[in-house]
């Protein structure tokens, strides 16, 4: 066997170097006393250079180095669901219960409840020929999710052996040509899941959120990149996202991030419910929750942490929507650990490979067929990005914006008046919009498509009168454009602007978005109508039966209320003369 | 324990020992220098052949005959409630000739992150008295909410008057003031200590003083010292307690210092790579814990060097605090104190201090109106310097007049005037009369019924001057 003991030679900060032992890239090993997890990230000659994911205060040269011989791998099984972790799959709440309040180290906590007891339900039988990746049992993990319990990888073969039953996940619940399987698998994290196929999207992911369903649509199996400066409001919109998307499953990784925020969304997602099901949203949500003060090393990880659990649902055939916030956080975790190796580095002090690691990670987004099982799966990914003093030609935002097909633009201008959510609709764009297309003008209204890019003509054109009216007055335009300006505003304050925190608008249903849109787009109708008659445009303006749209949004009711005010507007625009 | 006389090479504020016995990274260290001077320093960097250690007080009078004594442990922090009232070093020594502080423990001052889990949300109020910051940025208990200043602006007077009248309505607790100096002037923290003297504050205060002649090192100690006292005050004594850090950009300067004397990679305009994660194993040593009845609200101050909120500094700081509160050039130059620009000021944590319960119903709605037509007046301004005044429209005209007299009514206010928030709220609803309702359309319709028009605020502006007595 192989020598897997070594000592410490070096500690400066969380990189360390062990000598004395045989180790291989990314191997996780045990430094000191305490057994501090740490992975093996370089190999120098004799020198095996680690990263350690925990405090290394007070580790002393000549301390023992264990290699595990395994690399960092997160254990996937019913329970991960309701979860929260840090960013190396530790449960928060097991490690408040063996360290109190603050985190410290040295403590080892499973990832999955190794005691509990799940109810397996066998779907496949005794003789029948399984392949990794199929699924061969169920339990029902949450009021909502069924988990599928897969054949794991290396395991071929005919099934000898199948019970249903309490079980907990150590239990052995079927053996495939002799090998045993239980409810879980470890995997190694920074390997992508393999897949049968990938396929190409064509479904939207819903979102609620009328400027993203509307203007600049994700698709489900599609990467999407939020970037903003701080206070533009990237946090509440991933956070916007993490509770109405209509994916199954939602991973949600706090990568460096606030502690108050993670508490916030610790404390408020139980009681948020699904408006689908009417179950508590928690019942699809892994929370991974890495602060700025928790271990750089573990920051790095916990995106791989996030990914791998998401491959997994994936591989049940489930939609997974992954939020990552921020990606900026765990691109300066590479630089930090890349500086200390004194690495050469790239652009702005990151590391060269950068781009490999983001473009990586993207990568493992995507619709599929998976191995076991006909239903398609897909990962979507939405990260943030927070470029340093908002300026979006920043490495972390070009690279990103290199492999993601969506881009939602946050703009500190537009927050500062309280323009929420704070999307520049100019500069933002999805490049889905064509292969969603036929989605929408099937599924909602066949001239959906023409509405949206009849919105998106105003808002451009307000845009370059804009210019005008800020050097001559507004007064100054044609009537026509006048109008224009009108609707452009409608657009904004009654369909792009949405409150994250009223009850009713903090959700909007793709009809209610359509629907709207309709309303103001009569109003434009409206108003040339008018125009032509010789009506004067500052009476047009004045009329105020168009203001009831914005009502529209904080009730539920809102198809009666938008064909009176249809009504309404007919009649009042049509009296005047 | 041993004492070594092995020091190989001695570089700015390091010290490199040679041939030790296996030495801890992180470790406290003591340095005997030949004339009877005792200094401390820090391992940053140890192994088998050579340890790398930062000399708190500087490197001077450092030769080779110098004894180095490894202690074995990291700095700690003697903690006690005796500590209230006093002036400490930078590195925690009492330096106002008072008696000599007898320790009930010694906490590790680098401090464990809170998990997650086990925090509690902070929802309570604080009202400062300060209508752009209670009104419009809004600071709760637990909060870290910064002060983005530049040099020259008034950032220590809106400190204090904060730490004067902070109070949570409803509570009669008051807050113990932590107030940790990095690299200010002396005049400065005269200007500090003087008026926590003459206000009685000290009493309930622990001062914490790294002047800006004192060693660069020792400031990197210094925000941790303060905040170990305010755990300690606040997790075991379950008191709320309101820490200020000024100036944070001191403290930076000095971290790019000792990476560049450590021969690092640099980052961003020469600040290390790991800055980010410094600050944040500072800043987010604010909040609250489930269970405990203390808390810590945060307080730093920085200036933005050249007024430049995109420096990494300010940046970085944005990216962990819950908001800022940003004092611009410009309303100082109009003297208008305090000069706080609420269009980028921000609390993230404001939607949760405020509303019926907390503040009252319209509290929300009212800042976003404010923010709403300040933003348009004042691009307005920009306009009319182009086309003039007669060229707006009426609707235009009142928003250009609102701004003005937004800045005038709503953000001016005397250095010892403590607003209510209803007197704040107040003041927003006056200034609301000139416009007609329905422009204001971030209100609802049932909040304008109560609020709109309605003329309270002789009355409510006496009720602040009784509350000031």
């Amino acid at each position: 066997m192989a020598k897997n003991k070594g000592k410490l030679q070096r500690i400066a900060g969380p990189v360390v170097v062990a000598v004395g032992f045989e180790a291989r890239m990314y191997d996780v090993v045990r430094v000191g006393k305490e057994k501090l997890m740490g992975e093996v990230i370089q190999l120098d000659g004799e020198k095996v250079i680690i990263q350690v994911y925990e405090d290394t205060s007070g580790l002393r040269p000549g301390e023992v180095v264990i290699n595990t011989g395994e690399p960092l791998s997160v254990e996937l099984g019913p329970g991960m669901l309701t979860s929260i972790y840090d960013g190396i799959q530790r449960p928060l709440p097991v490690l408040a219960d063996q360290m109190g309040d603050y985190i410290f180290r040295g403590v080892d906590a499973p990832g999955l409840d190794h005691k509990k007891k799940w109810e397996f339900k066998a779907t496949a039988k005794k003789g029948d020929k399984v392949k990794p990746g199929d699924i061969i049992g169920e339990v029902q993990e949450t009021q909502t999710v069924k988990h599928k319990v897969m054949v794991p990888q290396g395991s071929e073969g005919k099934i000898s052996e199948i019970k249903s039953g309490n079980f907990t996940i150590d239990d052995v619940i079927a053996k495939v040509d002799k090998k045993e399987v239980k409810m879980y698998q470890r995997w190694p994290v920074r390997t992508p899941r393999p897949v049968l196929k990938k396929l190409s999207p064509k479904m939207p992911l819903i979102t609620g959120q009328r400027i993203f369903d509307v203007l600049f649509p994700l698709a489900k199996g599609g990467v999407a990149a939020i970037p903003g400066p701080f206070g533009a409001g990237k946090t509440v919109s991933q956070q916007q996202l993490a509770k109405w998307s209509d994916a199954d499953i939602i991973v949600y990784i706090g990568c460096g991030e606030r502690g108050n925020e993670m508490t916030e969304v610790l404390t408020e997602f139980p009681h948020l419910l699904d408006p689908k099901t009417g179950k508590a949203l928690m019942n699809r949500t892994v929370l991974i929750a890495n602060t700025s003060n928790m271990p750089v090393a573990a920051r790095e990880a916990s995106v791989y942490t996030g990914i791998a659990i998401a491959e997994y649902y994936r591989d049940m055939g489930y939609s997974v929507a992954l939020m990552a916030d921020s990606t900026s956080r765990w691109a300066e975790a590479m630089r930090e650990i890349s500086s200390r190796l004194e690495e050469m580095p790239g652009e702005e002090g990151y590391p060269a490979y950068l781009s490999t690691r983001l473009a990586e990670f993207y990568e493992r987004a995507g619709r599929v067929t998976p191995l076991g099982t006909k239903q398609e799966g897909s990962i979507t990914i939405i990260g943030a990005v927070s470029p340093p003093g908002g300026d979006f030609s920043e490495p972390v935002t070009q690279n990103t914006l290199r492999v993601t097909k969506t881009f939602w633009a946050l703009d500190a201008k537009l927050a500062q008046r309280r323009h929420f959510p704070s999307i520049n609709w100019l500069t933002s764009y999805s490049l889905y919009q064509d292969v969603l297309e036929p989605w929408f003008n099937s599924n909602v209204a066949s001239d959906w498509r023409t509405l949206v890019n009849e919105m998106m003509g105003i808002l451009q054109e307000e845009e370059k009168l804009m210019e005008i009216v800020q050097l001559v007055g507004s007064d100054a335009l044609p009537d026509k454009q006048q109008v224009t300006l009108e609707t452009a505003r409608l657009i904004r304050e009654f369909l792009l602007q949405q409150n994250a925190f009223h009850d009713v608008d903090t959700f909007c249903d793709l009809k209610k978005s359509y629907m709207i849109m309709k309303t103001i787009m009569h109003f434009d109708k409206l108003a040339h109508d008018a125009l032509s008659k010789g009506v004067s445009v500052a009476r047009i303006i004045e009329t105020e039966s168009k203001e009831k749209i914005g009502e529209v949004k904080f009730i539920k009711d809102y198809e009666k209320k938008l064909t009176t005010t249809q009504k309404e507007m007919e009649s009042e625009i049509g009296k005047l003369e | 324990m041993k004492e070594y006389k092995t020091i190989t090479r001695v570089a700015g504020p390091l010290v490199f020992v040679g041939k030790t016995e296996p030495v801890g990274y992180g470790e406290l260290v003591k340095i005997n220098l030949p004339d009877g001077e005792v200094k401390k320093g820090q391992v940053l960097d140890t192994s088998e052949d050579m340890v790398v250690v930062q000399v708190f007080e500087g490197t001077a009078g450092i030769d080779k005959k110098t004894r180095v004594k490894f202690l074995g442990e990291n700095i700690k922090l003697p903690v006690s409630k005796d500590m209230m009232g006093r002036i400490l070093s930078g590195a925690g020594e009492p330096i106002d000739d008072g008696p000599e502080i007898i320790p009930e423990k010694r906490m590790d001052i680098l401090g464990a992150a809170i998990n997650p889990y086990t925090r509690q949300s902070p929802a309570d109020f604080i009202q400062t008295g300060v209508s752009t910051i209670d009104a419009t940025n809004t600071l709760v208990r637990g909060q870290k909410l910064p002060v983005f200043s530049g040099s020259g602006l008034p950032h220590n007077e809106i400190a204090l008057q904060i730490a004067r009248q902070a109070t949570v309505p409803g509570q009669k607790q008051n807050f113990v003031v932590i107030f940790a100096a990095m690299g200010i002037t002396n005049e400065e923290a005269q200007y500090f200590i003087s008026d926590f003297e003459k206000t009685g504050a000290l009493e309930r205060s622990v001062v914490f003083l790294n002047l800006a002649d004192d060693p660069a090192v020792e400031r990197l100690v210094t925000p941790r010292m303060a905040l170990t006292a305010a755990e300690y005050l606040a997790y075991e004594h379950d008191m709320h307690v309101l820490v200020i850090l000024t100036d944070l950009t001191n403290y930076c300067e000095s971290l790019r210092e000792i990476g560049a004397a450590r021969e690092e990679v640099p980052g961003r305009r020469g600040y290390p790579g790991y800055m980010y994660t410094d600050l944040a194993m500072i800043y987010e040593r604010a909040g609250m814990i489930k269970g405990r009845k203390g808390s810590i609200t945060q307080i730093p101050i920085l200036t933005m060097p050249g007024d430049d909120i995109t420096h990494p500094i300010p940046d970085l700081t944005g990216y962990i605090t819950e908001g800022q509160i940003v004092l611009s050039r410009e309303l100082h130059r109009k003297n208008i104190y305090p000069p706080v620009d609420i269009l980028p000021s921000l609390s993230r944590l404001m939607n949760a201090g405020i509303g019926p319960d907390k503040t009252r119903d319209d509290h929300k709605q009212v800042s976003d109106q404010l923010y709403a037509n300040y933003a348009e007046g004042r691009d307005l301004r920009g306009l009319v310097a182009i086309v003039g005044e007669e060229a707006l429209s009426d609707r235009d005209k009142r928003l250009l007049h609102f701004a003005d007299a937004f800045e005038k009514e709503f953000v001016t206010q005397d250095r010892t005037e403590n607003r209510t928030i209803f007197g704040t709220l107040q003041i927003g609803w006056d200034l609301f009369k000139d416009i007609p309702a329905r422009e204001l359309t971030r209100i609802s319709p049932e909040l304008k019924d109560k609020y709109y028009g309605k003329n309270k605020s002789n009355e409510s502006k006496k009720d602040d001057k009784n509350k000031k007595k």
